[in-house]
């Protein structure tokens, strides 16, 4: 049956061919059909809720009121707050510290991995675990983990003798970032590791054997090599994860609130205070708000990329 | 040498691995052996924490039956993860299919900005959000999570669906639809018997990220009978300054336990659902 065909279009000539094809790819009252449904979802439940998230941001708007248009206030007033400066400063050294982590363990992680012969399945398996579970959840158990009397953490340290008074993981501002980073690198080192390790793989084992018959050693291989090859995809993680550690909402959640004295508020859980728990749905918005830009500059790099890569395929 | 060469890697290799290994895994073990061990082992200051010593107990887990919700928490994330990883899954691949295989007018716009609303993250809208739930009467009902999911499981669904089709050859299908098969025909019979794998790996996923949601089902549902597994363990087992730590770590580990089960399952679709966004 496919063989008839095939002999029926290399019987027709080369006009009603490009006719055919035309056919083949230009319907475009099916196209639209078909992309309809994503269509509409995305313009009442993306574009909208973000047109009206500005409207908040530029509104005195509160829970059940509609609000006046105030300009730029709310963004003025963010600027000139304690709690939004700590806020803006806590979401970058969250976001630096956890992406500098992240990506130098992931890369050490994504190496050894690379190398496994036996078990490999089963490591591979076991280290992915953290990124499937779910956040809410798995950062409970870190919670308790970190529980001022029982913490498993203290006891563990006291016995090696490494200290010998518990220390105060979540009711102290510093260790308490230090914890929210700890556990954001937990969760998010799975996604690094097996992803590096992906692109890893696709180099061509020849530039290796080519480098090491030149004469360089491991190190020489992986900066000339390794890295510079994995750097696209290496970009992409980083910028991918850059957003989400950004707009990470589970973790300082749970685990904080954003306390102590707002030292873990991020913008998210900042805005979801503001927003929900004070009413003042204008400021909150505001907030979240801060997260657009950076989203913006990571997707106009991706995309780019994108373009950069098709245009070398 | 040779018997060198063969303990070399357990040094350079799998003794490294391990604190890696140790990390990811501890956490999970230690949520499973307290959610096992009496209250009177579990606050004993005296007691090793890693271990159970005196005697396994389902306490934790009986008091999660007969005391909370926590079997409607369950149900319910149920109900809301396959409603709204039918929907996605459907819409995604209709989503995906002109995107990869027709050419028209706004198509490439329409890519784009599928692919910035899969960058776009819950926490920058669930504020607007929580409005457009409010006016549209969905508020504390199950329907405000199977409509809002979708959000940002259609872009995910589309995105990788996009990937899968393209690698597939299209002239099976233009030969079909010579023969007279309609586009959809098209679609039904020819394309997604070879993608299952693509869909199988979208399934999976959106299932995994509506399981696990957290900040749209704490927002947009409040009645204790209506929250999902991972709103519920953490909102209603928690009274004032009283922790129930082993029953949060029971409703922690059956929480997690679906998606663990379907993770030992489906392993690989996992890690290729995981890259197929970073590496292409």
């Amino acid at each position: 049956m496919a063989d008839e065909d095939v002999a029926k279009l290399a019987a027709r000539g080369d006009a009603e061919a490009a006719r055919l094809s035309d056919f083949l790819v230009g319907d475009t009252p099916v196209a639209y059909a078909f992309i309809a449904p994503a269509f509409f979802l995305l313009l009442f439940l993306v574009a909208y809720p973000f047109a009206l998230s500005l409207w908040f941001s530029l509104s005195d708007a509160r829970v059940g009121e509609t609000g006046n248009f105030v300009g730029l206030d709310n963004f003025a007033r963010l600027l000139r707050s304690g709690i939004f400066r700590q806020t803006l400063q806590n979401s970058i050294v969250f976001t630096a510290a956890a992406l500098t982590l992240k990506t130098v363990l992931g890369m050490a992680l994504a190496l050894l991995l690379f190398r496994l012969v036996r078990f490999k399945r089963l490591i591979r398996g076991a280290i992915l675990l953290p990124f499937i579970v779910p956040t809410a959840l798995s950062t409970l158990v870190w919670w308790w983990m970190f529980e001022p009397l029982y913490s498993v953490v203290n006891w563990t340290l006291k016995h090696l003798h490494l200290v010998n008074h518990d220390i105060p993981w979540l009711p102290d501002p510093y260790l308490a970032m230090f914890t929210v980073i700890l556990v954001n690198t937990w969760r998010g080192l799975p996604f690094f590791a097996i992803t590096l390790l992906a692109g890893l793989v696709a180099i061509p084992k020849e530039m290796y054997e080519a480098a090491e018959s030149d004469g360089a050693g491991p190190i020489g291989r992986f900066w000339y090599i390794t890295v510079p090859l994995l750097k696209p995809v290496l970009a992409v993680v980083i910028l991918f994860s850059a957003i989400f550690t950004l707009a990470d909402f589970n973790i300082v959640y749970v685990l904080t609130k954003g306390g102590p004295m707002n030292m873990t508020h991020l913008f998210a859980t900042y805005s979801f205070a503001l927003g929900l728990q004070s009413g003042e749905i204008g400021q909150g918005a505001a907030v979240s708000l801060f997260l657009f830009p950076i989203l913006l500059g990571v997707v106009f790099v991706q995309l780019r990329m994108v373009r950069k890569a098709a245009t070398y395929e | 040498m040779n018997s060198v060469r063969r303990i070399r890697p357990l040094f350079t290799l799998y003794l490294p691995v391990m604190p890696f290994v140790l990390f990811a895994l501890f956490p999970l073990y230690f949520m499973v052996v307290t959610s096992f061990k009496k209250n009177a082992e579990l606050y004993d200051v005296n007691s090793v924490p890693f271990l159970i010593k005196r005697g396994v107990t389902l306490g934790h887990y009986q008091l999660l039956s007969q005391d909370t919700l926590f079997w409607s928490w369950f149900v319910n994330s149920l109900i809301v993860s396959v409603a709204a990883t039918v929907i996605s899954v459907v819409i995604g691949i209709l989503a995906a299919y002109p995107l990869a295989r027709l050419r028209f007018p706004g198509g490439d716009s329409f890519g784009v900005a599928i692919f910035v609303t899969y960058l776009v993250p819950p926490s920058l809208l669930f504020l607007p959000l929580s409005t457009v739930v409010n006016r549209l009467g969905l508020s504390d009902s199950l329907w405000a999570l199977v409509v809002t999911y979708p959000t940002f499981l259609v872009p995910f669904c589309t995105w990788l669906l996009l990937g899968y089709f393209r690698t597939v050859p299209k002239e099976i299908e233009e030969c079909a639809m010579l023969d007279g098969c309609s586009r959809l025909q098209t679609l039904v019979r020819i394309l997604l018997p070879v993608a299952v794998p693509g869909v199988i790996c979208a399934a999976l996923f959106a299932f995994t990220l509506s399981w696990n949601e957290f900040l749209y089902a704490l927002v947009f549902v409040s009645p204790a009978e209506l929250k999902t597994m991972t709103v519920g363990v953490f909102s209603e087992l928690i009274r004032g300054d009283i922790y129930y730590w082993g029953g949060l770590m029971a409703g922690a580990c059956i929480g997690s336990l679906p998606i663990v089960v379907a993770y030992v399952f489906f392993l690989d679709y996992y890690v290729s659902g995981l890259t197929a966004g970073a590496v292409k």
